[in-house]
């Protein structure tokens, strides 16, 4: 009897903590060369996806049935069929894609070509790039305004954020940013672009109407010197209430109150966290975490880290899907 | 053995260890003081800003001070055993412990009843330094202060036994300060109470396997496991094994017919 409570109430109290929704995470293995597929209600690896080289950037489709993986090495994209797990086809982009978005209309994708300076736009039933914006030095970060009429493009090198029209794809603007700028993300309402910077560990928000910076997000972690908190991935909660910053080598996720600016808790992850992804119902953070080789399952109800799971080598990107 | 007469014996014994330790209020404040020293400053000092490696039965990284909460509350229970033992010898040089022993009931069940009193009455501190490290954010599963009941007392016990055991060899009073060299210390350092395994395991493989035969350690990881809602088989069967061990050469020890004791007594 005593066995069996010791067995059972471990079990009950972890399937009562875990991610309820039946959701499926997918994780880019830079140095693997594989995507891994993680149930998100077991918290376990259920399969790993052989992929092009060096993949990094990853996104669903319009309908959730399609995986895009960049292949950074493979200068393309590898499309995925989510239901047979593998590789049904490619799509072109230039050369050495990191991150990517796929355009809110389903058919077109934006891709930042590091080593060319260039931005391409990918239709994805043509499967061939329909068009290039030329923008600044090593371009990163991606991000599409939710009412699809910007996309973001950050260029590390440049230390800038180009804004290009979607449509016309004319470059828009460009707004100076801190040093070695990596992601970008609009609010849901579309009325602020946060832009993180990996050099000097902070995020900077603008106004995409006005394109003023509205504000700054610092982030320190005790104990830990300035060079070592460095600002990477961010992902923005459905109601554009909270943001959720990866902070690289200081080995946390930081969660941001986009009102006031101000931090409100660092979760501590795996080592050098690049990425960060929300599950559907908003309750748990993933971050994938590039050296330590795992990713983190944050319980935002109870703003703790569950578990920390062995993926592969070098977790780069990370999305939630069904 | 009447039932009756036991259990006012034992209820005698409770009585009179749970009076001694609420009248040592030194005792209480430096057995509260110890491990919120070593939570407060020694794991601190110890960079560990960027987490440790997932080591069972954490499921993710965590910072020093919650690996270290479980062996400092095994600690609690070490110095308490050992304070108790402590006041074995005393009691035996003032002549109670002889009173003690010439009650009409079983030697075993004498020693028992006084090694079970001395842990109980040692629990609720561990309780409030459990509480107490809330604040540095080591914030196990409710139910885990529950879980971690019977891992407390067994592992009270076993160290309680093995207390036992140490003052029926030990001559006199003076000895005791030895006892601190020669057994608190080495206990406490060679375990997994202040390093995983796997840090051990890198500083020498003698360390490692020493801390692996270690009692103590698997006192500290059941202690562990059990706040977080685990069960570790091993570690139970050693604490276990080592508690019936040592409380049976305990019950041998304090046999002044043919134990160490008569043998002291000829010199």
């Amino acid at each position: 009897m005593q066995v069996l409570i010791v067995i059972v109430v471990p079990l009950l109290l972890s399937a009562l903590a875990g991610p309820a929704a039946a959701e499926t995470i997918y994780v880019s293995n830079e140095q693997d060369n594989t995507v891994a597929v993680i149930d998100g209600a077991t918290m376990t690896l259920s399969a790993t996806i052989d992929v092009g080289r060096r993949p990094r950037g990853l996104a669903l489709s319009a309908d959730k049935k399609i995986l895009f993986v960049a292949e950074g090495d493979g200068n393309r994209i590898d499309v995925v069929d989510l239901a047979k797990r593998q590789i049904v086809g490619q799509l072109p982009t230039g050369a050495d894609p990191e991150f990517f978005v796929v355009h809110p209309d389903g058919k077109r994708l934006f891709v930042a070509n590091e080593n060319d300076n260039l931005v391409s736009v990918v239709d994805i039933a043509a499967a061939q790039v329909i068009g290039t914006v030329d923008v600044g030095v090593e371009p990163e970060g991606m991000a599409v305004s939710p009412d699809g009429r910007y996309v973001a493009c950050t260029s590390e090198t440049s230390s800038m954020v180009h804004l290009i029209d979607a449509g016309s794809l004319e470059l828009v603007d460009n707004l100076l940013v801190d040093t070695r700028p990596r992601a970008a993300a609009f609010s849901p309402d579309g009325k602020r672009l946060w832009v993180s910077s990996e050099i000097r560990g902070t995020v900077t928000v603008f106004d995409t109407l006005t394109r003023a910076q509205t504000g700054k997000v610092q982030f320190e972690v005790q104990g830990i010197r300035r060079e070592g908190v460095q600002a990477v991935g961010i992902e923005m909660s459905r109601n554009g209430g909270t943001a959720y910053v990866a902070l690289g080598p200081a080995n946390r996720v930081a969660e941001v109150d986009t009102g006031t600016l101000a931090v409100r808790r660092l979760y501590l992850v795996g080592q050098r966290p690049w990425h960060v992804a929300l599950s559907d119902d908003q309750k748990h953070l993933i971050s994938a975490n590039g050296n330590s080789g795992d990713i983190s399952f944050i319980d935002l109800e109870n703003d703790e880290v569950l578990k920390s799971l062995p993926v592969g080598r070098g977790p780069w990107g990370v999305v939630v899907g069904p | 053995m009447k039932r009756r007469h036991a259990l006012r014996a034992l209820n005698g014994i409770f009585h009179r260890e749970l009076l001694r330790t609420l009248r040592q209020r030194g005792r209480l404040v430096s057995a509260m003081v110890r491990p919120l020293v070593w939570l407060a400053i020694f794991a601190a000092g110890f960079r560990s800003v960027l987490g440790l490696s997932t080591t069972p039965p954490y499921q993710t990284y965590v910072l020093y001070e919650v690996y270290v909460v479980p062996g400092l509350a095994a600690m609690m229970l070490l110095f308490h055993a050992m304070a108790s033992s402590l006041a074995m010898v005393y009691d035996r040089e003032m002549g109670s412990m002889r009173l003690l022993l010439t009650a009409p009931l079983p030697r075993w069940y004498l020693l028992g009843a006084r090694l079970l009193a001395s842990v109980v009455v040692g629990l609720p501190l561990v309780y409030l330094f459990l509480v107490v490290a809330r604040y540095w954010d080591v914030r196990p599963p409710m139910l885990g202060y529950l879980a971690v009941l019977p891992a407390l007392v067994l592992s009270g016990l076993m160290l309680g036994a093995f207390g036992l055991l140490v003052s029926s060899l030990s001559t006199q009073m003076e000895n005791f300060a030895g006892v601190m060299n020669f057994v608190i210390f080495p206990m406490f350092f060679a375990s997994t109470a202040l390093y995983p395994l796997w840090r051990l395991a890198e500083a020498g493989p003698v360390l490692a396997t020493v801390a692996m035969l270690n009692p103590f350690s698997h006192a500290v990881e059941l202690i562990r496991f059990a706040l977080y809602l685990r069960f570790t088989p091993i570690s139970f069967l050693v604490v276990l094994a080592c508690l019936l061990v040592f409380f049976l050469a305990a019950v041998v020890g304090y046999d002044p017919g043919r134990g160490l004791w008569s043998r002291r007594g000829d010199q």
